[in-house]
């Protein structure tokens, strides 16, 4: 018979470490998926997942099963990931002087009609990966969660510990930083 | 060029590119064997830890007996030379013996 969540968890609290991998057969899927939001090179995913995984082992005693494990380890996930941007702030020099034929193209397809620009398509999705990666961690957070992921002010409050003030703040600061972001690739690739 | 409907098509891009939730073969069986090996470097780890627990009291006992035997040779009557007392202590058994005869 297929052992229930809380029963899992319950052993591996009494040190059958073994009952950790169905959880973790379980969940990958969406820790990779949301590592996937923040970083690019499957080794860097791969890590953020398996850090996922330990920290939640090691921080199980503080899961009181009055939340969905699901939603406890996704927190841990998405903090994981905040913690990665913040110690890998690569590449956020605000140049946009080297885009792909195809960015340029979709760029100017968008210049000259914006809705013949589709955004399914792949130079939109390289531009827009771009983008964010230019974005300080903090306002990339804010905007995936918020724009990307459409999460409300109040869940990302409950993900990310900030108060609900602070995360109006900082969405307010993460638009304005992409829209100068936005700006700059504009003028980086007309003047 | 109208930024704001940029911006707009490029978050909308960003959502319509959900990100694949694929797992790497195995995944689990890793993180299992990195929980077990962890555990058997906790054995160690808590080895050490006590071993240098236990090298604070050892210091403390040690510095107290300095500081006793540091003080018990002040109260001592001595010559105030080194080589005397040195002699005197190596040569108490034979002037024991000799005052026994």
């Amino acid at each position: 018979m297929e052992r229930t969540e809380a029963e899992l968890i319950s052993a591996v609290l009494k040190g059958d470490a073994a009952s950790f991998e169905p959880l973790v057969l379980k969940y990958s899927p969406r820790v990779f998926a949301t590592a996937r939001r923040y970083a690019r090179r499957e080794s860097e995913i791969e890590d953020i997942a398996q850090e996922v995984w330990l920290k939640a082992f090691d921080k199980l005693k503080s899961f009181r099963g009055e939340a969905p494990f699901e939603h406890w380890l996704m927190r841990m996930a998405v903090r994981t990931c905040y913690d990665f941007l913040r110690g890998h702030q690569r590449n956020r020099e605000l140049s946009f002087t080297d885009l792909s034929e195809p960015e340029d193209d979709w760029l100017e397809r968008f210049v000259a009609a914006p809705e013949s620009a589709s955004e399914n398509a792949d130079a939109a999705k390289l531009l827009v990966e771009r983008v964010l990666e230019k974005l300080s961690p903090q306002a990339r957070l804010v905007i995936t969660l918020l724009e990307i992921e459409d999460r409300s002010v109040k869940e990302i409050a409950g993900i990310t510990g900030w108060s609900v003030p602070l995360v109006k703040v900082r969405a307010f600061r993460a638009r304005a930083e992409m829209r100068k972001i936005v700006g700059k690739m504009a003028k980086d690739k007309y003047l | 060029m109208n930024l704001a409907e940029l911006q707009k098509k490029l978050i909308a891009a960003a959502r319509a590119d959900a990100p694949g939730d694929h797992v790497p073969y195995a995944f689990e069986k890793r993180i299992t064997a990195l929980l077990a090996s962890r555990a058997a470097a906790d054995k160690w780890t808590l080895w050490t830890r006590g071993l240098w627990r236990a090298a604070v009291p050892c210091v403390a006992i040690a510095v107290m007996f300095g500081a006793w035997a540091f003080l018990a040779q002040a109260s001592a009557p001595s010559s105030g030379d080194l080589s005397q007392d040195f002699e005197n202590t190596l040569l108490a058994s034979v002037d024991q013996s000799d005052q026994a005869q």
